[in-house]
């Protein structure tokens, strides 16, 4: 019997088991599906991963094996090609199965589980582009996989779908690699994107981002050979008779991120259908006491900084609920008696995570992360609770939904609010972003 | 006055470089903002980052990265020097791969490490 079996051996699962060992869990399983821990680090080999844990500048992999190392220096148990089929939660926690390349299918009991996933890219059949279906349309993470870790090239003419990240790392990598990257084109009026990255991955190498663009048609018989993009209006729908076409043999998707969650959801977790992650509470626990998830199967992050923060918060209160800890404190899960929060989003806010907040389980203050639903200039976060009082407000200047916010609201306050509180943006008026 | 956006974090600061007055810059977060906008504006530079052919390891790739920024006009130099080199498994994160690559001041080195099977 374990104390703790932590699904995936991510950024999200290595910060995730150390801490849960720091705290003093002595029993715990990694299972990871890939020949090596890591994760998607393994192929991000870029660099700006790091600056707000290690307060310096690293690659992916540089950070992955800064974990790894870690990792080693505990007792934690890892199983690497092993693949977790199911979890079936019971009265003392959960039986997962798993079957191994080495050690087989096997069934390991466990008091707790962390859900760390991670999430995977959306494809062509998941956003429905018209058109022929030949070789050389690919995802930009599998791409990525393919020129960094694999060694293969693509293409040599490319055409890029989305401005994610992902994308436009791999637009700077592939013309690194000596292909032509043409365009890149989002359908939005803005870029998914960090800013950092239009400017050092786009403009760095002259190549035109087409905002408000999309793809409506592929064509080519058994390799891409061209690719036409159109101009799309407020509904995004495209707009007849301004086809721009592109020849090019590959075409890569950087169309959004879906949190993996076929074991959450066969495990009855409730999904909360903005994040298509697990609705959870301010310490990652999920609707099953016992199983917490964090890193990107909960919400999609933008940095590996605040996965690994996240998922420090998660293994530091899966090893409380296994030791007993918080039952100790009196604050144990959520009881008819204990004050409860939940997080609604008001005008302007896309998600909030967590979705719940257990008041008396909350220590100083309580970190939440959202994202915004549209751009927004000079802005106030309000946090206004049942009553209609306003109990914080925070400035920003500027607000995107490609980019994760975060605020922290102190307990003081969330004692104080009176029934549920509603996160919102209002945004100044007179000024310009 | 030219605006630029610092690329030296993910908060992308969006910074106002006056060139009549000694690169002096506003809008940045934090002071590193103040040198990139100074040095983006006089003498560009990136880190690179690629990945070198390796026998022997878990991979057929090993990811490297110049140890600092390089000028940004080198940028494509430095991924031709990169072109032939081979390295052997077992490598070592931080492990020299090319020493001041294209007279750059700067050394490629591992970013990982890569047993060898
Ligand atoms: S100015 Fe500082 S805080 Fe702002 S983007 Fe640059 S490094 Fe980051």
């Amino acid at each position: 019997m374990y104390e703790l079996i932590v699904i995936g051996g991510g950024p999200a699962g290595l910060a995730a088991a150390c801490a849960a060992w720091d705290r003093g869990l002595r029993r715990i399983l990694i299972v990871e599906r890939d020949k090596e821990l890591g994760g998607i680090l393994n192929q991000c080999i870029h660099n700006g991963f790091g600056l707000h844990h290690f307060k310096e500048e690293l690659t992916g992999p540089e950070y992955a094996g800064r974990f790894i190392q870690l990792l080693k220096q505990t007792g934690v148990e890892v199983r690497l090609d092993t693949m977790a089929l199911d979890i079936l939660p019971d009265a003392e926690g959960a039986a997962v199965h798993m079957v191994g390349r080495a050690s087989g299918y096997r069934v390991e009991r466990t008091r707790a589980i962390i859900l760390a996933m991670g999430c995977r890219e959306r494809t062509r059949g998941a956003i429905g582009i018209p058109g022929t279906r030949p070789a050389g349309v690919f995802t930009a993470g599998a791409a990525q996989r393919y020129v960094n870790m694999e060694g293969w090239m693509p293409g040599n003419r490319v055409v890029i779908l989305g401005s994610g990240d992902i994308g436009l790392i791999m637009a700077r990598r592939m013309t690194l690699e000596g292909a032509k990257v043409l365009a890149c084109v989002e359908v939005m009026p803005y870029s998914g994107g960090l800013n950092r990255n239009i400017v050092q991955c786009l403009h760095d190498y002259d190549i035109p981002l087409y905002l408000s663009h999309t793809v409506t048609d592929i064509r080519g018989k058994d390799r891409v050979e061209q690719v036409v993009v159109s101009k799309v209006d407020e509904k995004r729908s495209p707009i007849p008779g301004t086809e721009m076409v592109f020849d090019c043999d590959t075409l890569l998707l950087s169309v959004g991120l879906i949190p993996e969650n076929e074991l959450s959801r066969q495990a009855g977790v409730e999904i909360d259908p903005r994040t298509n992650g697990p609705e959870v509470w301010q310490d990652m626990e999920t609707s099953i006491p016992g199983v917490f998830a964090c890193g990107n199967v909960a919400h999609v992050h933008d940095l590996v900084d605040f996965v690994t923060e996240e998922s420090q918060r998660a293994g530091e209160a899966a090893a409380d609920y296994v030791i007993g800890r918080r039952w100790e404190k009196g604050a144990g899960r959520p009881t008819s008696d204990e004050r409860t929060i939940r997080l609604k989003n008001g005008d302007g806010i896309g998600y909030t995570l967590p979705q719940r907040i257990a008041v008396d389980r909350v220590d100083k203050l309580c970190t939440v992360a959202f994202r915004v639903s549209r751009i927004c200039g000079p802005s106030r976060i309000v946090a206004t609770d049942g009553a209609g009082e306003r109990i914080a407000a925070f400035n920003r200047d500027r607000l995107a939904p490609g980019e994760m916010e975060r605020v922290a609201l102190p307990r003081v306050l969330l004692e104080k609010a009176a029934g549920d509180v509603t996160l919102s943006v209002e945004e100044k008026e007179g000024e310009s972003a | 006055m030219k605006e630029l956006i610092c690329i030296v974090c993910p908060q992308g600061c969006r910074l106002k470089v006056d060139e009549e007055h000694g690169f002096a810059v506003t809008g940045n977060g934090c002071p590193r903002g103040a040198e990139y906008g100074r040095v983006e504006l006089t003498a560009p530079t990136r880190t690179v980052t690629s990945t070198v052919r390796c026998e022997g390891g878990a991979h057929p790739r090993c990811p490297v990265k110049t140890d600092r920024p390089v000028p940004k006009g080198s940028v494509f130099s430095v991924m031709e020097a990169l072109e032939g080199v081979a390295l052997a498994a077992p490598v070592k994160v931080g492990q020299v791969v090319v020493e001041n690559v294209c007279g750059t001041g700067a050394n490629v080195v591992a970013t990982r490490d890569l047993p060898s099977v």
